[in-house]
């Protein structure tokens, strides 16, 4: 079956007074329907970039290519800024870290969600507004239709992200991208949340990009997850696969730094990765990584290396897989 | 001796309702009563708006209490003047891209407590500046750096080396990790860890992420509502969680261990305004076992060997509640 989402060699490159930031450097992501995908990685990897880029939602000096980036068999490369316009809530659609940000204050809770059918179906303000009651309700929230008369700075957080989800599901879309949905939530508001996610996806067979920094969410959510580091994948993997084998010292690196609950020790030390996330400005070559990597050796300076499958669905990007 | 000692502190805050409404009360803290001995660290955990923060403003001395009293070493705050608390107790707070003076220098800012107390020279400042800095494990050439140039695990350095640079007894860390990286949290920790037995620190450790609270604390106060509803040591309360609460916190924390999907904490309604309180316990409308007797009667505080509840069901007293055998 035709993926529903296909990149291959996805570029976002953004020009700064130091040079040309190279934030996502040919990346290859598959998506099919009704699967989770999780983009793992610090700040400044480029994940949040990456989903800006497949929604071409990217700040206006930024510059996406790719060699191919398709979605539901559609070249997206060709889609002009008002077919994307079309796409976007219509059948695919976003969602973001801080609702606050995200939902216009100056506008109901209604008004908001019934824009999204209005904007792209040929639906009357009842039928809007009928949908609107029915996915409050879907999301959990009770006296679904109270709250459409409400700002989104009268609710609380998790009420204004399952708004978000609420809205983000208007029109039935194929394909969620998640920014760090919880992030900006309490631990008992983010496993309502994403529980939320999770059965709905399965309900409406979505395909998700959940977008995390959080290797408990991932493990909990992702049918396969990638790990991005410096604007490159350096592992993917399925889910159980990477947690059980992590084959990437990056990724081996990030789950030993972890406290894992019921199994930490008070006097034991956390692993550590030392040094900085670089920033990738300029002419790069070689593995990002090397000058943090306890097991780096000189010809990881060379150009490359490339992923490689060291299982069917498992790719490293490092030169200790070759 | 307690080094600390919560007398049912309380902290209320006077709410504008707006043109017509009348103002209204926010019992941030509510009768809270906590000791914290010499050398342990005392986690403190809840959802936010719990009243954490306000309780570590208050150990700070920065919010006054509006009620009960605060000990340090059997004597109440006040009376040990500003500077004499600020000398024992320091702060370390989440944020370091906003607790660091953007103008100061990293040396300027480290000093400042040491200028501020004024008992010693500007040669002597600077070599106990950079003792403190090598502590930290910041390189000296960062000394005439600016808060900008610097990443945010760095940041958090200089906030613990400004924190710890006169060599306070008690250091309040709210959050002091939760704005960092996976891989910096954890150089964080261990650094924090290190210095605790170097130095001989006692740490109040604020933080959502019960993790990071398991592994670093020695004992876990779990607060709803500016209550504590359950105190116990660290591995105690981890094992066998006793209020309803806890055992809901704890069941929502995703271990990263693939394959058990996200759990349902069957919490239901969201986080209470805590201008408006439930009455009776303030947990009941979300608590899966809540009982008749709970959205009238506030359950008092029970204490055994293994720590502190408040919860109908680990009391007697009460007709027609049974004993919950533990």
């Amino acid at each position: 079956m035709a993926p529903l989402l296909l990149a291959e060699d996805l570029r976002v490159d953004i020009p700064t007074p130091l040079g040309m930031l190279h934030a996502v450097r040919g990346i290859d992501l598959a998506l099919a329907q009704g699967e989770t995908l999780c983009l793992v990685g610090e700040s400044g990897c480029g994940k949040s970039l990456t989903a800006l880029a497949l929604m071409a939602l990217l700040p206006t000096n930024a510059r996406r290519a790719a060699r191919r980036l398709e979605f539901g068999g559609r070249d997206l490369r060709a889609a002009g800024e008002r077919a994307m316009a079309d796409l976007r809530g219509e059948r695919m659609a976003m969602i973001f870290q801080e609702p606050m940000t995200s939902l216009n204050p100056a506008y109901t809770v209604g008004d908001q969600l019934e824009e999204v059918l209005l904007r792209h179906r040929k639906a009357s303000r009842a039928q809007a507004r009928e949908r609107a009651v029915l996915l409050l309700d879907k999301v959990g929230i009770t006296a679904a239709a109270s709250r459409l008369a409400q700002y989104p700075h009268q609710l609380s957080g998790g009420l204004r992200q399952r708004v978000m989800i609420a809205m983000a599901l208007m029109c039935g879309p194929q394909l969620i991208i998640a920014d760090e949905p919880t992030t900006a939530l309490d631990v008992t508001i983010q496993a309502q949340i994403l529980h939320l996610l999770k059965s709905l996806q399965r309900e409406f067979r979505m395909g998700l990009i959940l977008i995390t920094h959080d290797l408990g969410i991932v493990a909990r959510v992702a049918d396969r997850v990638t790990v991005m580091y410096a604007g490159e994948i350096v592992e993917s993997a399925p889910v159980a696969e990477l947690f059980a084998a992590p084959r990437h010292p990056y990724t081996q690196g990030l789950l030993r730094c972890i406290p894992v609950p019921g199994r930490t020790r008070p006097e034991e030390k956390l692993g550590v990765i030392p040094g900085l996330v670089p920033t990738p400005i300029g002419e790069l070559s070689g593995c990002q990584f090397r000058n943090r990597c306890e097991h780096a050796r000189p010809d990881c300076a060379a150009p490359g290396p490339s992923l490689v499958r060291v299982r069917p669905q498992h790719g490293v990007r490092c030169v200790l897989a070759q | 001796m307690n080094l600390i000692e919560m007398r049912d502190l309380r902290c209320t805050f006077t709410v504008g309702g707006g043109m017509f409404a009348g103002s209204r009360s926010l019992h941030a803290v509510n009768g809270v009563s906590l000791a914290v001995a010499k050398g342990e660290v005392l986690g403190l955990v809840g959802e936010s708006g719990c009243g954490k923060s306000t309780l570590a403003r208050m150990l700070l001395g920065l919010q006054p209490p509006t009620g009960g009293e605060i000990l340090l070493e059997g004597r109440p705050l006040a009376a040990h003047g500003r500077l004499a608390v600020a000398r024992r107790v320091q702060p370390i707070f989440q944020d370091p891209y906003s607790s660091l003076n953007p103008r100061k220098t990293v040396g300027a800012i480290i000093g400042l407590p040491l200028e501020v107390h004024g008992d010693e020279d500007a040669a002597a400042r600077r070599r106990k500046v950079e003792e403190m800095m090598a502590l930290v494990g910041l390189a000296p050439r960062l000394y005439h750096n600016y808060p900008n140039q610097l990443s945010g695990g760095q940041r958090q350095r200089v906030a613990i080396a400004r924190a710890l640079v006169r060599r306070p007894e008690v250091v309040v860390c709210d959050e002091p990790t939760s704005a960092l990286d996976v891989s910096v949290q954890s150089q964080i920790l261990n650094l924090l860890q290190d210095l605790r037995r170097e130095l001989g620190l006692t740490y109040v450790f604020i933080s959502h992420n019960l993790a990071v609270v398991e592994h670093i604390a020695t004992r876990v106060a779990v607060m709803y509502l500016g209550r504590i509803v359950e105190l116990a040591a660290t591995r105690e309360l981890f094992r066998a969680p006793r209020h309803p609460y806890t055992r809901a916190l704890l069941e929502s924390v995703l271990t990263p261990e693939p394959g058990l999907g996200v759990p349902d904490t069957h919490l239901g309604a969201a986080y209470p305004n805590p201008i408006d309180p439930p009455p009776g316990c303030a947990f009941h409308p979300r608590c899966p076992e809540a009982m008749a007797h709970c959205s009238s009667v506030a359950p008092g505080v029970s204490s055994d060997s293994r720590g502190e509840v408040a919860c109908h069901l680990y009391v007697s007293s009460l007709p027609g509640s049974e004993r919950r055998a533990s």
